[in-house]
């Protein structure tokens, strides 16, 4: 894969570091935020953090839609499945993440609970087709990128008129979360965290496009610089945050044009329009609940919503006291200030949002950069 | 009593009760595929003598779905997978033994497809089965078959790798392309079938031991890096010896096609399966010699120095990235599963 390899090239990533170092005002120092859990894990993973220079500082961001999720709606799911005894079908990195109980839909599944694998909503719809005595529940979870395909399995499933399909709905909306973090009191009044700027999304804003940033962007003064997820994306990107910053602008900018344009995907947005709406509030692990930030199946398609149709009532479960996820998302402290921190918490026992999936802040530090904090560099 | 239908017929309860049924079973099935003096003798033990020296001892169940994979299937993966666990240990292999689970009404012609792909793998690897067992338990209490084969081998003189002997500086030499086996297998999984022409690796590496041997008997650490990968099985020799491991991710040979689906699914190539590559760790006086021998062999053509152990208290695994930066590599925590988004 040609492709894929041109954008990994490491002599390329070193010019790219050299010119963040040059354009970095030595003085100054930068804080960015990557939203996204594509970015967080390409920063890790190729170890990117080594070739920024000491002002420049990456705070990962909440967009790994297995880490917001809350324990609540992960104990709603195993409920469909255990009390209601249906066929709960979900995407791979669900499985593990336990509930409010310390119970995952793995350890559900080891009690008998029928719960399956699937890699796409149209496998879970291909399941009720095959089993018509059997209630079908996709757990959809996932922001705007996974949206646009359960929209189409529910419209498949009404065309087939597959009563025995439903959707558990749990898709949340970029926006809403990083206007959370801009607003929250820290980062809007005090200024004790300085969030100089964000690298935007890679394929939730092929959806969306770039043009829901620029609200951001305007209001609250931050540049945004939308990035593919391959390491190059990310360097780039940086590159250009730091050039916005030390010319005061703060603008939507689009490194991503490759496959990101100002008004996204018409066809996938009208799909979610017709068929979802918003939930005044959701709530967030490590966020809390935040307004509008959700979407909820619309009364047209009811038969196919697994809350209306098991009458399912909402379960909140607080986070652990001593997890510091929240604070961590907005860039107040690192996972090496959690007292947690590789002992209670660790991926295989993960206490917190941020240690649950491979693309979490926690996680990622745990995984691929616990060598770093050992040795005393930051990441 | 009905003869077996090797075309159409399918496991069934008798097959395992001890009757006529199961004689027929074992030998139209097991005996043609598995044919050896010792196993011809029928007995319910097999006797032979050992030269003097140090034996290794290993076993294995394995359990795979699906039974059969491009490259490979479960009968010759429970040859070579047991065949290798002697090996890593330096010795030549011997004997096998192999016990059966088959679970009800799996298709004798599967049964007889894998026996024989079985007696292949041993054949070509110069060792014998020389004891089985079978039983069969009912339809949904097993998953086809399931097969556990346990080997014995002769440790030549002079050889002792074992994971507690890394030291400092030591180089850590990879015999191929990361990943084959685990994409294989992967790409026909129900739901997930993608198009790949990547075949298992799945292969007896004995002979590859003694090539490397021949030129220097005194290798620190050999090890498959089976499930789990190279990051598990490198976390376990640091762990064992000590140390820790600086590893450069150019050097590590990854064929194009298994990075693309790794890429597609998510998931790293140092943390996928092989089974038919191994990881050895040498005096450094002893890199360049073992490291010529293993790409002079057919098994190791694609072999690389990937690698060097260092002083770490630690014991950390870290790969500096072809982007110049570094980072750990870290065991999985659980099983490997595919990401969203
Ligand atoms: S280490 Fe665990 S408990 Fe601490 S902040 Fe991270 S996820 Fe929360």
């Amino acid at each position: 894969m040609k492709y894929v390899d041109e954008f990994r090239d490491g002599a390329l990533a070193q010019g790219l570091a050299g010119a963040i170092a040059r354009a970095a005002r030595p003085q100054r120092r930068y804080h960015f935020m990557e939203f996204c859990g594509g970015h967080t894990h390409a920063i890790f993973r190729y170890g990117l953090a080594d070739l920024l220079p000491e002002g420049v500082r990456m705070i990962h961001g909440p967009g790994c839609p297995v880490c917001v999720l809350p324990m609540g709606r992960i104990d709603m799911a195993i409920q469909l499945a255990v009390q209601h005894g249906v066929t709960l079908c979900t995407y791979g990195d669900m499985l593990r993440v336990p509930g409010g109980k310390g119970v995952s839909l793995l350890t559900a599944k080891a009690q008998g609970a029928d719960i399956r694998m699937v890699y796409s909503p149209a496998d879970a719809v291909a399941l009720a087709q095959a089993h018509p005595d059997r209630p079908v529940v996709f757990f959809a979870i996932g922001f705007e990128t996974t949206t646009p395909p359960t929209a189409l399995a529910i419209k498949q499933a009404a065309a087939l008129g597959l009563a025995n399909f439903s959707v558990f709905c749990n898709h949340v909306l970029t926006p809403s979360a990083i206007q959370n973090i801009l607003e929250s009191p820290e980062v809007r009044e005090l200024g004790t965290v300085p969030l100089d700027g964000f690298i935007g999304p890679a394929h939730v804003s092929t959806v969306i496009g770039s043009r829901p940033y620029e609200f951001f962007a305007e209001e609250y003064r931050r540049p945004v610089v939308i990035a593919g997820f391959e390491p190059l994306d990310v360097m780039q990107a940086i590159l250009m945050l730091v050039r916005q910053v030390n010319e005061d602008r703060f603008e939507v900018e689009n490194e991503f044009a490759r496959a990101v344009s100002r008004d996204g995907n018409a066809k996938a947005k009208a799909l979610v329009a017709e068929l979802f709406e918003l939930r005044r509030s959701f709530e967030w692990r490590g966020l809390g609940r935040v307004p509008y930030s959700a979407l909820a199946i619309k009364a047209a398609y009811g038969a196919f919503d697994a809350e209306r149709r098991f009458a399912l009532e909402p379960v909140s479960v607080p986070d652990h006291k001593a997890c510091a996820c929240g604070a961590i998302l907005r860039g107040l402290k690192t996972p090496a200030d959690c007292a947690l921190f590789g002992t209670a918490c660790t991926p295989e026992t993960p206490i917190g949002s941020c240690m649950v999936s491979a693309e979490g802040a926690c996680a990622a530090w745990y995984s691929y950069g616990r060598a770093r904090g050992a040795r005393g560099k930051p990441s | 009593m009905k003869p077996l239908d090797r075309t159409r017929g399918v496991v069934e309860m008798a097959h395992g009760g001890g009757g006529r049924a199961m004689a027929r079973l074992i030998e139209s099935i097991f005996l043609t595929s598995f044919a050896n003096p010792l196993l011809n003798q029928r007995n319910d033990q097999a006797c032979f003598a050992v030269e003097k020296g140090r034996l290794a001892m290993t076993t294995d169940s394995y359990v795979i779905q699906p039974l059969f994979f491009p490259g490979g299937d479960i009968g010759a993966l429970s040859v070579h997978g047991t065949v290798n666990d002697l090996a890593m240990a330096g010795a030549v292999p011997l004997h096998l033994s192999a016990g059966f689970i088959l679970e009800e009404g799996l298709p004798l012609a599967d049964l007889a497809r894998l026996v024989d792909s079985m007696g292949q793998a041993a054949r070509a690897a110069g060792v014998a089965i020389v004891t089985g067992d079978t039983k069969v338990v009912e339809k949904g209490k097993g998953d086809g078959v399931f097969i556990t084969t346990t080997g014995i081998g002769i440790i030549p003189d002079g050889v002792a790798p074992s994971g507690e002997r890394a030291r400092p500086g030591d180089a850590i030499l990879l015999s191929g392309t990361l990943g084959d086996h685990g994409v294989a297998v992967m790409s026909r999984r129900e739901n997930l079938s993608f198009e790949t022409a990547i075949l298992s690796d799945c292969a007896s590496l004995h002979g590859l031991v003694a090539a490397m041997v021949a030129v220097a008997p005194d290798l620190h650490v050999l090890r498959d890096p089976t499930r789990g990968g190279l990051a598990a099985t490198l976390n376990e020799i640091a762990q064992q010896s000590g140390v820790g491991m600086e590893l450069v991710e150019t050097a590590i040979p990854v064929k194009a096609q298994v990075r693309a689906a790794c890429e597609l699914l998510g998931l790293d190539p140092l943390n996928v399966a092989n089974e038919g590559k191994l990881v050895a760790i040498v005096a450094p006086k002893d890199a360049e010699r073992v490291l010529a021998a293993m790409q002079a062999h057919p098994l190791g053509r694609d072999a690389a120095r990937i690698g060097t152990v260092i002083e770490d208290a630690d014991r950390f695994v870290v790969l500096k990235t072809g982007f110049g930066g570094t980072r750990m590599v870290d065991w999985l925590a659980g099983e490997q599963l595919p990401r969203i988004c």
